[in-house]
C-alpha cells in the first residue's frame, strides 16, 4: 500500500515522468558545475614538485600548499618546537574526552579540574617559559593559532556569557543593569572595531611598561564580543524554560546557586545547545578578523605566503585550502552538536 | 630687547655646542640596546619588498633596510623582529611604540609627514605608475603609447592617473575598465590591450604571474611619484640621525664601489678619505651617533650595499627581475643620492 511519503530512491528521484525530468535536469546542472572544479582541483593538478617551476598542469599546483604546509599549520612557530603545539592539541582532545565518556557522578568535577588545568597547560606549552625554550606570540600562527584563538575565546565568552545571561534575568537591579549594559555594549560594536582599538588604542593609553601581549589583546577582545551573544543565545534557553521549574527548585528548599546549577542551567543550555554552536562556529571564522591586525592565522598566513615572489599567483590554491580547512572544522563542529542534541534530546 | 635675543643666542650656540660633544639623549637607541634587538615594523607581505619564504623568513628590500639598521646599531643584521603591519594599523603602532621604526613601502607625502607625528628618514625606493607593455611592440616611454589601449581596474587611482596624463598631452588612449585588477592583467595577458599600468613594484609582482613574463618590459620612467623609505616618530632625533644615515651609508657605498665582497680589503687599503670614514678607518663618524666607528663596515658586510640588497630581492637577482630605473644612482642616470660623507 502507498503511503504519500516514497520509499525507495527510485520511487523518489523517478517516481513519475516529472520527477524523472527534474532529476535528470538537475544532475546535468551539477556535472556542468562541478565538472570544471574537479578538473581544477583533482584531475589536471600538480601534485609532485618543489617549486613553481614544477607546476606545469593547468589545474591546481598543490606544490604550493605543500611547501608551505608547515607555515598553513603552526605559522612561524620554529620547525623543531612544533611538537608543543601537536601535544597541547593532543591535550585538549584527551582531556576533552575524558569529560565527555566519564561516568555520570565524575563528570562536573573532572570538567572543573579540565577547564583549570587544560587552558593553563595550552598556554605554557605554546607560550614556553618554565623549563620550556620562551617562543613569543609574533611566531605563533596558521591553524594552530585559530584553534587557539576558538578555544581561548570561547573559554572566556561561555562561563561570562552564561553569567550575562543569569544576570540578566537577576531580580537586583544593579547586576541586571550591569549585564545589559555589557550586553548591549559588546553586541553593538563591530567586531573587527574591537580587535582594532584593543591592538591600538590600548598600547596608547596604557601607560609605557605595561605591555599586555598583543594577541592576548585580540583575544580577550574577541571572547568578550562573542561572550554578549553567547548570553543572548542562553537567555532564549532560560526564557524558555517553563517558571515553575525555579518554583519547584525553591520549594524543595535549593537555594539560588543550587537551583541554578542543578535544575535551570543544564535544561536551559540543552534547550540552547544549537544556537551556542552556532555562535561558536561564528567565532571560529570570526578568528579571520584578527587579519586586521595582522596577527598571521590561517587566512592571514596563506595570504602573508602569495607575496612570496617564488609562488606569486597561487591565489585560488591558497584561498580554496584554508577555506577547505574552515569548512572542515565548522562541519565537523556542526555535526557534533547536532549528535549531542539527539542524545540529549532522547 | 637685543641684547637679550643675543644672549639667548649665545647661551643656544654654547648649548648645542655642549650638547653635540655629549650626544643628546636617545631614549629609541637605549631601549633597543637593553632590548637587544630592533622593532621594525614591515608590509604583510608584498613581493620583492617583504614577506616571508618558504622557511618562515622574512626577506625583501624593506626587510633589508631593517637588517642593515640593526648591523649598525647592534653589530648584527640578524638582531631584528618584524611586526607585520597592515595599512590600517601602520600609522599607529609607530605612534605607540609598538615599533621602532616602519619600513614598509609607505609613500612620503606632505600631509603625512605633516600631520602624523611621523618624519620619513630619506628614500630608499622611487615608486610611481607605470606601464608594463609587449617587448615586440617596441615602447620605450610612456608618450609611446598614443593611440594604445590600455586595462585598468574601474576606478582605481590608476585609471585616473593615466587618464588624466594622457589627456594633458593630447595624447589618444583607450582606457579598457575591469572590475578588478587581476581581471585587467589577465585581460593584457590575453592580448586584449597593448598596456596593462600600476605602480612600479606592483607590476614587478604582476609580470610574474604572466604567462611568459620574458616578453614583457616595464617602462621604467613613471608617470606618477610615490617615492618610500623607513619612517620614525617625531622626537629622538639621535634615532632619526641612525636611521636616515644607514640609508645613505648603504647608498654612498654603492657609489663608492664598497660591496660585501670588497669591504675588508676597501677598509684595509683604500686611500679615497670618504671610503675610510664610512667604513670607520678614520673621522669617527660612529661615535658623533653613538654607534661604533665600524658601523657601516658592519653593514656592507653582513646585508651589502644598497644596489647589492636590490638585486638580491627585486632586481636580476630575484624572481622579479626589475631594472634599476629611477632606483639607479644619480651618476647612473637614476634618482639615488646621498649627501656626502664629510
Amino acid at each position: 500500500m502507498r503511503t504519500g511519503v516514497p520509499t525507495s530512491w527510485r520511487e523518489r528521484l523517478f517516481g513519475t515522468p516529472v520527477t524523472a525530468v527534474v532529476t535528470l535536469l538537475l544532475a546535468a546542472a551539477i556535472a556542468w558545475i562541478a565538472t570544471p572544479i574537479i578538473r581544477w582541483a583533482l584531475i589536471d593538478a600538480t601534485w609532485n614538485g618543489q617549486t613553481r617551476n614544477d607546476c606545469t598542469g593547468t589545474g591546481a599546483c598543490w606544490v604550493f600548499v605543500k611547501a608551505r604546509f608547515g607555515q598553513f599549520m603552526y605559522g612561524f612557530y620554529p620547525i623543531e618546537e612544533r611538537w608543543r603545539p601537536n601535544l597541547a592539541g593532543l591535550a585538549f582532545l584527551l582531556g576533552g574526552g575524558a569529560v565527555v565518556f566519564a561516568p555520570q557522578r565524575l563528570r562536573l568535577r573532572l570538567g572543573l579540574a579540565a577547564l583549570v588545568i587544560l587552558p593553563l597547560l595550552g598556554v605554557w606549552l605554546l607560550g614556553g617559559g618554565y623549563g620550556l625554550r620562551a617562543i613569543e606570540t609574533r611566531e605563533w600562527g596558521g591553524l594552530m593559532l585559530t584553534v587557539f584563538i576558538s578555544i581561548y575565546a570561547s573559554l572566556i565568552a561561555i562561563p561570562l556569557g552564561i553569567l550575562l545571561a543569569l544576570g540578566r534575568q537577576s531580580e537586583l537591579k544593579v547586576i541586571r543593569l550591569i549585564a545589559v549594559l555589557f550586553i548591549e555594549f559588546w553586541r553593538g560594536v563591530p567586531i573587527i572595531a574591537v580587535i582594532f582599538l584593543a591592538s591600538l588604542l590600548l598600547p596608547l593609553i596604557m601607560p609605557t611598561g605595561i605591555g599586555v601581549d598583543r594577541l592576548a589583546r585580540a583575544v580577550i577582545g574577541l571572547g568578550f564580543c562573542i561572550a554578549a551573544y553567547m548570553a543572548e543565545a542562553v537567555r532564549g534557553g532560560l526564557q524558555a524554560l517553563p517558571k515553575g521549574q525555579r518554583e519547584a527548585a525553591t520549594a524543595l528548599g535549593l537555594t539560588y546557586w543550587k537551583a541554578t546549577s542543578f535544575i535551570i542551567l543544564p535544561q536551559a543550555l540543552r534547550i540552547s545547545l544549537p544556537a551556542i554552536t552556532n555562535e561558536f562556529i561564528a567565532l571560529v571564522k570570526n578568528t579571520t578578523l584578527v587579519l586586521v591586525v595582522s596577527i598571521l592565522d590561517l587566512l592571514g598566513i596563506a595570504q602573508a605566503s602569495l607575496a612570496d615572489p617564488n609562488w606569486v599567483g597561487m591565489n585560488m590554491e591558497a584561498y580554496v585550502f584554508s577555506g577547505g580547512i574552515y569548512w572542515l572544522i565548522c562541519f565537523a563542529l556542526s555535526r557534533w552538536s547536532r549528535s549531542l542534541e539527539t542524545k540529549r534530546g532522547r | 630687547m637685543k641684547t637679550i635675543y643675543l644672549a639667548g643666542a649665545i647661551f643656544a650656540g654654547s648649548a648645542s655646542m655642549a650638547l653635540a660633544q655629549q650626544l643628546a639623549p636617545s631614549p629609541t637607541l637605549d631601549a633597543v640596546k637593553a632590548r637587544g634587538h630592533i622593532e621594525c615594523g614591515v608590509h604583510l607581505g608584498l613581493p620583492g619588498f617583504s614577506f616571508a619564504n618558504d622557511k618562515g623568513e622574512w626577506t625583501g628590500l624593506d626587510v633589508d633596510y631593517c637588517k642593515a639598521l640593526a648591523a649598525a646599531v647592534l653589530g648584527d643584521a640578524t638582531k631584528v623582529k618584524f611586526t607585520p603591519t597592515s595599512v590600517q594599523q601602520r600609522w599607529p603602532i609607530l605612534q605607540s611604540g609598538q615599533v621602532d621604526l616602519l619600513s614598509r613601502n609607505s609613500t612620503i607625502t606632505f600631509s603625512r609627514n605633516a600631520t602624523l607625528g611621523l618624519n620619513f628618514q630619506g628614500i630608499n625606493f622611487y615608486e610611481g605608475q607605470t606601464f608594463i607593455v609587449r617587448k615586440k611592440a617596441n615602447v620605450k616611454s610612456a608618450e609611446d603609447l598614443d593611440g594604445a589601449s590600455i586595462c585598468v581596474a574601474a576606478g582605481s587611482t590608476e585609471e585616473k592617473n593615466a587618464a588624466d596624463w594622457f589627456r594633458e598631452r593630447n595624447l589618444k588612449v583607450t582606457i579598457t575598465n575591469f572590475q578588478k585588477n587581476d581581471d585587467a592583467i589577465t585581460a593584457y595577458d590575453s592580448g586584449r590591450c597593448d598596456a596593462y599600468t600600476a605602480g612600479v613594484g606592483a607590476l614587478a609582482g604582476q609580470r610574474v604571474k604572466l604567462k611568459v613574463p620574458d616578453d614583457h618590459i616595464i617602462l621604467t620612467k613613471p608617470i606618477s611619484n610615490d617615492p618610500q623609505g623607513p619612517v620614525t616618530r617625531w622626537g629622538d632625533e639621535r634615532w632619526q640621525l641612525i636611521v636616515r644615515w644607514v640609508l645613505n651609508g648603504t647608498i654612498a657605498a654603492e657609489m663608492l664601489g664598497v660591496t660585501s665582497k670588497n669591504v675588508d680589503e676597501m677598509k684595509a687599503n683604500s686611500k679615497n678619505t670618504e671610503v675610510r670614514r664610512l667604513l670607520g678607518a678614520e673621522g669617527g663618524f660612529g661615535a658623533m651617533m653613538g654607534l661604533p666607528d665600524d658601523w657601516m663596515y658592519k653593514v656592507i658586510k653582513q646585508v651589502g650595499n644598497y644596489g647589492e640588497s636590490y638585486e638580491r630581492t627585486v632586481g636580476m637577482g630575484s624572481t622579479l627581475k626589475l631594472e634599476r630605473g629611477q632606483n639607479q644612482l644619480w651618476t647612473k642616470g637614476g634618482l639615488l643620492f646621498t649627501p656626502p660623507f664629510q
